[in-house]
């Protein structure tokens, strides 16, 4: 083992922060950040919004999805530097308050969240399909998921919370049909 | 004061949502990596660029010199071995002296964050000494040298078994028909969303704490007290949620004793979160088998006698592979009557990423020989293969030839549902070429019966501590995965207790905290951890009963607790508030805390190798595939999946449902397009270590999955329940291959089925693609065992199968 007795802490020069305003969930935040960092890197690491997860960093797997000018952005692959003064949404900013979204209700309630770690970026994508279409189709749920990747769920379940939701955008009222709860009747 | 009749069942049953699903939608569930202290540190390992080879020599001394580096460490730091079977502690959080695959961690760095570490890692300079690298089953057995490992039975090959129960060469002998099939299944990766991740901090008196995305707490605790050489007592390890685990996070691994021992030599908090290329270094997924099954059957289609031949590739690890080698052995007999049973098995050690328990852990493999050859056989006995299948089954309380018991068996009625829902008897073999519909059918265990090191204790713990205000907090060591298990703790306790889910915390998954629980593996925790929930929150129901008693003035067996009440059953009227019955006991008899705990019961078998089976309960599946192949592309797609499960009891239909929805999508992944595979012309080096590449299905892929929730309960199960996270997923390999000779007329017997491979088929002879055979080997002399049933008949022949009480006979509509 070789350790340095002392570490003088010291950084290279290149690593310069750069100083801008990122506008999250209604928020204008001044930040200061190495410029070479990804807005998910921002996020997590400089503004605490650890809700938004990272699944490869190489924009494969849709887990770190955000919405940028309310559009679905793989955070891993935008710099922080490109996103200034530009509305950003993440997890963090869907519920209304202490409400939840009608998505994150819908997919609590339908066990479209196992283990809930692809949950934020799916979320995230699925609010950008409904405000765009607010009726979508089972196909058209499935074409704006398509670059999310999920291992537990099998997909079904998130299928049917958007729909569910999309329901109670229009009816708030709205239940989940028998099977969906509870497999078909023997 | 017994708990209540599954009728009068209040939560456990009932849809409620997760107790974590609005903190997982919110996204404040904090994983591993979502974890941040002050003044926290970065670490990062410096892996082998080849897949053998003796080390030579390592020069850290750029990397350590770098500004912001804090520490360097290599194996010599961190000299004594581990594993998580006590057979198997081959490795190290470093390797001191050899690497064993393209991956193998060798050095580790700590720097002020993670761009220094990175760099770091890189200015390590290692100098190798090339060995062959072994990197095929083949390979293995035909080159005994270099040796992967100095120990194993024989050269490269790690364990080798050889089991007889009865007689097979008579029983081949007595058989109308022999058939003999091989196969292979390639080996798949978990791929679970979250990247590892671990956090080591160490106190100021010394104790360390880790923070990881484990599934196995209580056994990386012992990980880090042997190879760090600490009391027990002053590590703590602290379970996070899981983001997907998979059987993928159930080793203690070397980043969580790396990062441990950094935060004990710089005093500082280290994290670690593994990077995607390094998850699939990390692997300990499916392993790759080839088998050999070899079938004696009466006309009728009554199993005489099989013979089970596997060969595993383990790579560069033991892991948990000697288990993993038995259990391609066990679970064939709890479906259908098998009276005469053999198993042989090897496993090698190659130059890859060690193989480990990936969800059915050692039982897809085996399940897709066994229904896949199933098929054939039904066809050439033509009878219908539910209808044989249906036949055969075990009968429920029975002890098969290999000594497991099984309880309850609802398999009968899953394949009634997906028969009856598919409408099979009008589809199969009538539909036009290149439709297709197969079945397939699978058991699985609810939980090891025996624990993994040697020991007398129970394999689960729940404490319960009620407060004054109405709310339980449920303390056990499990951790959910995903799975679902702190909500069906909490619906358990709460059916108990006769309150609401939502009145109870849990407290999970941290060794200082909680009770040992084994951990979330082998299906275990529904069964193990209910049981033990059960018995805690009966015995503090029993003092609320006390005290309450007194009060009303009725015997304690006459109070009844449900919507928060406890009130007398025969005059419902009079009670109290759950938590006006808490201020009594308290008052009474002092703060109130209990605990329950939960020992599997002694398995049947004494032979050596009995180890690996028994287990409490059996779950059992049934799949139906309906699907299209185009015969000229080869292309395939699954227009539906109907899977039954027999799930005892359902405590969660939701949670149930979706971990039949999982099972059914990772089955399909493996079935067509998962594939850990290696360059063997390239120095052994990943094919797909990217999500990009490794093939997973999407949204795109995923079929309808129509799921029917089967409730045959189990004797030893809490309210009769059963396992359902790995059980759907073994059927659906074999039902797919079974749906595509449907289609188109072709044997696949190799998984994945590629479109290629179909193709390859067609154009064959033998309409088959698959393994030629299995390499030669000398098998050691079996154990022998006489089956339970000794030399006399077994127990169903006695009365014939179609005496016993059993769904009635697919009949099928005469052709037109």
């Amino acid at each position: 083992m070789k350790r340095r007795k002392k570490t003088t802490g010291a950084v290279p020069a290149v690593r310069a922060n750069a100083h801008l305003r990122l506008h999250v969930n209604g928020e204008s935040r001044e930040v200061s950040f190495a410029p070479h960092k990804t807005l998910l890197e921002v996020l997590r690491e400089d503004l605490g919004l650890t809700g938004t997860k990272h699944g490869c960093e190489l924009g494969e797997c849709g887990t770190c999805t955000v919405l940028l000018d309310g559009k679905p952005q793989l955070s891993c692959l935008v710099l922080g530097l490109e996103c200034e003064d530009r509305p950003i949404v993440t997890v963090e900013g869907l519920a209304d308050g202490p409400r939840p979204d009608p998505l994150q209700m819908a997919f609590a309630e339908l066990g479209a969240a196992q283990c809930g770690y692809c949950t934020p970026g799916i979320l995230c994508a699925a609010k950008a399909l409904l405000d765009a279409r607010p009726e979508p189709t089972r196909q058209e749920i499935r074409e704006a998921l398509s670059g999310n990747l999920c291992r537990c769920t099998g997909y079904i379940k998130i299928f049917e919370a958007v729909e569910l939701a999309a329901r109670r955008r229009r009816d708030p009222g709205a239940q989940p049909a028998h099977e969906v709860l509870h497999g078909r009747r023997v | 004061m017994a708990v209540a009749s599954r009728e009068a069942l209040r939560v456990v049953g009932s849809a409620v949502r997760k107790v974590d699903g609005l903190s997982k939608c919110a996204g404040v569930t904090k994983f591993a990596d979502d974890i941040v202290l002050p003044r926290m540190v970065f670490c990062k390992l410096h892996r082998s660029p080849v897949p053998h080879a003796r080390i030579v020599r390592i020069d850290t001394s750029k990397a350590g010199k770098m500004p912001g580096v804090l520490a360097v460490l290599t194996g010599r730091d961190l000299p004594i071995p581990f594993g998580i079977l006590p057979v198997s502690q081959d490795e190290h959080a470093l390797c001191p002296d050899k690497v064993r695959f393209v991956g193998d961690p060798v050095a580790a760095v700590a720097a002020l964050d993670e761009d220094i570490a990175f760099e770091a890692m890189n200015a390590i300079r290692v100098e190798y000494e090339p060995l062959d690298p072994i990197l095929s089953i083949e390979d293995a057995i035909r080159k005994p040298s270099p040796r992967i490992h100095d120990y194993g039975d024989e050269g490269n090959i790690h364990k080798k078994v050889a089991l007889e129960f009865g007689d097979v060469e008579r029983g081949l002998g007595q058989s109308d028909e022999v058939l003999e099939d091989t196969f292979y299944y390639e080996g798949s990766t978990h791929l679970p969303m979250e990247q590892h991740a671990a956090v080591g901090m160490v106190e100021p008196d010394g104790k360390v704490t880790v923070w990881s995305s484990t599934q196995t707490p209580h056994y990386v605790h012992r990980a880090l007290a042997k190879v760090l050489q600490m009391p027990p007592a002053h590590i703590r390890v602290i379970a996070c949620p899981n983001g997907g685990g998979f059987g993928g996070k159930s080793d203690p691994f070397n980043h969580e004793i790396v990062v441990a021992k950094l935060a004990l030599l710089t005093g500082r908090p280290v994290k670690i979160t593994l990077t995607r290329e390094e998850v699939f270094y990390c692997h300990r997924g499916r392993h790759p088998v080839l088998m050999r099954i070899k079938t004696g059957l009466t006309k009728d289609g009554a199993i005489k006698a099989m013979h089970f031949k596997s060969y595993l590739d383990g790579g560069g690890y033991g892991s948990y592979g000697v288990a993993s080698t038995y259990y391609t052995g066990a679970l064939q007999t709890v479906t259908y009557n098998v009276e005469n049973y053999k198993f042989e098995g090897l496993r090698c050690f190659t130059n890859k990423p060690p193989c480990g328990p990936k969800r059915g852990h050692g039982t897809p493999q085996p399940r897709f020989a066994l229904e896949v050859h199933l098929d054939k056989i039904a066809e050439k006995l033509a009878i219908d293969p539910a209808e044989l299948r249906l036949r055969h089954l075990v009968p429920p309380g029975s002890l098969t030839a290999n000594y497991l018991r099984v309880g309850s068996i609802g398999l009968g009625k899953c394949i009634e549902a997906v028969v009856r829902g598919s409408d099979w008897s009008r589809k199969f073999r009538r539909l036009p070429h290149g439709k297709g519909i197969g079945l397939a059918c699978s058991s699985y265990l609810c939980g090891a019966g025996l624990p993994i090191y040697w020991n007398n204790m129970p394999h689960t713990g729940v404490q319960l501590r009620l407060d004054r205000g109405g709310g339980v907090v449920v303390f056990c060591g499990e951790i959910d995965i995903g799975q679902g298990s702190d909500t069906v703790l909490a619906q358990v306790v709460a059916e108990v207790l006769g309150i609401d889910p939502y009145d109870i915390r849990i407290v999970f998954g941290d060794t200082d905290l909680t009770p040992v629980d084994l951990g979330s593996y082998s299906s275990r925790v529904t069964l193990m951890m209910g049981n033990a929930a059960i018995q805690a929150a009966e015995r503090a129901r029993e003092i609320l009963a006390k005290a309450a008693a007194e009060k009303l003035g009725v015997p304690p067996d006459r109070l009844g607790f449900a919507d928060r009440r406890v009130f007398d059953v025969e005059s419902p009227e009079r009670g109290m508030t759950f938590p006006e019955a808490v201020v009594l006991a308290e008052s009474r008899f002092g703060t109130i805390g209990t605990v329950g705990s939960y020992t599997p019961p002694p398995s049947a078998g004494k032979y050596k190798g009995a180890g690996v089976g028994p287990s409490p309960a059996y779950s059992y599946s049934a799949a139906v595939v309906e699907l299209d192949v185009d015969p000229e592309t080869g292309w395939i797609r699954v227009e539906r999946v109907h899977l039954a499960h027999d799930v005892g009891q359902c405590i969660n239909p939701v949670l149930v449902v979706g971990q039949i929805e999982g099972s059914v999508y990772m089955g399909l992944g493996e079935a067509l397009m998962e594939e850990q595979v290696f360059r063997t012309n390239r120095n052994g080096v990943h094919k797909a270590p990217s999500m990009l590449e490794y093939k997973s299905p999407t949204t795109m892929e995923m079929p309808d999955v129509v799921s029917y929730i089967i409730e045959d309960p189990d004797p030893n199960g809490p309210f009769g329940a059963k396992e359902v996270g790995q059980g759907p997923l073994l059927p659906i390999a074999p039902a797919v291959v079974n749906a595509v000779y449907d289609a188109v007329g072709v044997r696949i017997d190799e998984i994945p089925v590629t479109p290629e491979k179909i193709l390859k088929a067609i154009a064959s002879p033998a309409k088959r693609f698959g393994p030629r055979g299995v390499p030669d080997v000398t098998w050691p002399e079996p154990i022998r065992v006489p089956t339970p049933w000794g030399a006399g008949p077994a127990p169903w022949a006695a009365s014939g199968p179609a005496t016993r009480s059993r769904p009635a006979p697919i009949t099928r509509e005469p052709r037109p």
